[in-house]
């Protein structure tokens, strides 16, 4: 490959994992560049979890190499410690404390010092507001921010995942399957919302709803059996006969 | 909301030290002052058993503190309340010296019995009570701190958790339970005489364990409840509520709880050293596993993830349990189970909490 290690945020090279014999990712390899907003699809099972898992600690891999940032090894650290380098993750079910309130969801998120002795004896202490009110203003819950996280809506929790996300001021956000079960109006507005994003964080989407992909308007991926079966826009990768094959079935 | 919601909880916490601290004032008072003939006197095996129900009542904050803000339902807890009570007994069983049936000035009656000729390592420098406070805190905590490490960086929880911990509770039993442990076998420590040099069976005595059991109980509160509305204890629920996210986030999960585990273990050591000189005795049955479950029943039934429901809880069940052996002997394990059962049904929040909430939807509803 000739991109440049420097210019990439994250660099996935030749990393295969097996469950019980069951290869869910195969010589995987790709690369993202900084700022850059990228969609991964793919048929169930083609390893878009697994993937992430690797990428954020939760999975170690059998072998290839996982590079954040152009010269930092993930495969060796765990998620706490991935998460402080500048990794945040959205989950495929939209998890957030559901018994705190909107701003205590994002003020736990802010960057900052992280310690159970720093939490013990420095009661918010270092914490930017300023923060939380940027992604609440991004995310536009500022009218909830009283609101107890567990009364939102199912969109209004996928939101708030992804604020905190930006509260975390990330490098790389992760970020599986924000719009499942949203309505339209809701789709449009993450889609735009993830594209405002992108350029101060580089952003990985994966994804099975093609409308929303296509509201994206960035490079795509596609994986298959756990290893990269196309790349390109969304027209090209959609317009490939492997791709087709792979999603009709043969 | 909010803040109309700290504020009435803190005006509960405010009521709940101010009335033990009365107690601790008032009824040693009504014990050693107020003449037998009067209506008002306690008299002292009261004193040393509510002595006993706030010693619970300890033990059941301290078990709150992990299973109602952190999630982590330790049913072993009572190992940590007899290692605490078990250091305070060495101590008590030093300072009987030669006094003992077998006149011994240095060793224990039992173990001159077995017929033991020196006294083991595990008993050196007990005699200073300095050394046995230290170790009533030390030794818990040392425990939880190995277990929790290996645990939570195993990341083991839920119901496996819950199950080690009883292992450990009964593991400790078996071992407490042989002679050659050294620390009484089956029958414990018991036949105190002195504590500090005062004697142990004095009314005077008596009251002042019971004025420090109703003290530390205040101070365990005042600990407890400063941890959990700190960022630390917003933490905690975080981790209780969602584990992964508040590991995604960056947080080390597993410090955490080893921080929390750790505290409240020490919790219960001192809330067994206090019960120790209460009841006269500890032997290997109070690390029996059904022990650790009642004091899970105390929290249940007072409330869980509240404290003061934790305390109130302990003293209660302790106090029907009191009553009911009393007079029914055989029905005490059934009401023990039909509290249960009726407190998961009809109060799952228990008696605190569903109190809690029920001034709140008030609140709410008048400020709506």
């Amino acid at each position: 490959m000739s991109v440049d290690l420097t210019d990439s945020i994250l660099y996935v090279d030749a990393v295969s994992v097996s469950f019980d014999g069951f290869k869910a990712l195969n010589d995987l390899s790709f690369v993202v560049g900084r700022g850059e907003l990228r969609a991964i699809i793919g048929p169930n099972g083609a390893g878009k979890t697994t993937m992430m898992d690797i990428v954020t600690g939760k999975t170690r891999p059998d072998k290839g190499m996982v590079v954040f940032d152009g010269s930092i090894d993930l495969t060796t650290r765990d998620e706490s410690t991935i998460a402080s380098l500048g990794i945040g993750r959205k989950f495929q079910k939209p998890t957030v404390f559901e018994g705190q309130t909107v701003e205590d969801n994002l003020l736990l998120a802010v960057e900052g010092p992280r310690s159970a002795w720093s939490s013990l004896f420095g009661w918010r202490s270092g914490v930017s507001v300023d923060q939380v009110l940027e992604a609440l203003s991004i995310i536009r819950l500022g009218d909830l921010k009283h609101r107890l996280a567990g009364s939102l809506s199912h969109g209004q929790k996928q939101w708030l995942e992804i604020g905190m996300l930006l509260a975390q001021n990330p490098k790389l956000l992760l970020v599986d399957e924000p719009v499942a079960g949203m309505t339209d109006a809701e789709t449009e507005e993450t889609a735009r919302l993830l594209t405002s994003i992108a350029g101060d964080h580089a952003v990985v989407v994966v994804e099975h709803d093609m409308s929303f992909v296509r509201a994206l308007q960035c490079k795509v991926t596609c994986l298959h059996e756990g290893s990269v079966l196309a790349e390109g826009s969304i027209d090209a990768v959609s317009a490939n006969d492997r791709v087709i094959d792979v999603y009709l079935g043969r | 909301m909010t803040r109309f919601f700290f504020r009435h909880f803190d005006r509960t916490a405010i009521g709940f030290i101010t009335t033990l601290l009365f107690i601790a004032i008032v009824v040693p008072f009504l014990n050693l002052e107020v003449p037998e003939s009067s209506l008002f006197h306690i008299p002292t095996y009261l004193v040393s058993l509510w002595g006993k129900y706030l010693a619970y009542a300890l033990l059941a904050l301290a078990l709150d503190l992990v299973w109602g803000y952190c999630g982590i339902l330790s049913l072993g807890h009572g190992a940590f309340f007899a290692l605490g009570g078990y250091a305070m007994g060495m101590n008590l069983m030093r300072q009987i010296g030669a006094r003992g049936v077998y006149a011994d000035p240095v060793l224990p009656d039992f173990m001159v019995f077995l017929n033991w000729k020196e006294l083991p390592v595990t008993w050196y420098f007990f005699d200073h009570f300095g050394y046995a406070l230290l170790m009533i805190v030390l030794v818990p905590s040392a425990i939880a701190f190995v277990f929790g490490w290996f645990a939570f960086r195993s990341r083991v929880t839920g119901v496996y958790l819950s199950i080690i911990t009883q292992s450990l509770t009964y593991a400790l039993l078996l071992a407490f339970f042989r002679n050659d442990m050294g620390f009484g076998g089956n029958n414990g420590l018991t036949d105190f005489k002195d504590i500090l040099g005062f004697p142990v069976q004095a009314a005077s005595t008596r009251a002042a364990l019971f004025a420090l059991t109703a003290l530390f109980l205040a101070l365990g509160f005042l600990l407890a409840r400063a941890m959990v509305v700190s960022r630390f204890g917003q933490i905690l629920a975080s981790i209780r509520d969602a584990e992964s996210r508040t590991r995604f986030l960056g947080y080390r999960v597993e410090h955490y709880k080893v921080m929390v585990f750790v505290v409240s273990a020490a919790m219960a050591g001192i809330a067994g050293a206090l019960y120790v000189p209460q009841v006269g005795i500890i032997n290997p049955s109070e690390f029996s596993p059904s022990n650790s479950i009642e004091a899970v029943i105390w929290v249940a039934v007072g409330g869980r993830g509240t404290l003061i429901g934790a305390a109130i809880g302990a003293v209660l069940v302790n106090f029907a349990k009191t009553w009911l052996t009393g007079t029914f002997p055989e029905l005490w394990l059934y009401g023990l189970g039909a509290l249960f059962i009726l407190v998961t049904l009809f109060l799952p929040k228990g008696i605190v909490g569903s109190l809690s909430a029920r001034v709140q939807r008030i609140k709410g509803s008048g400020a709506a």
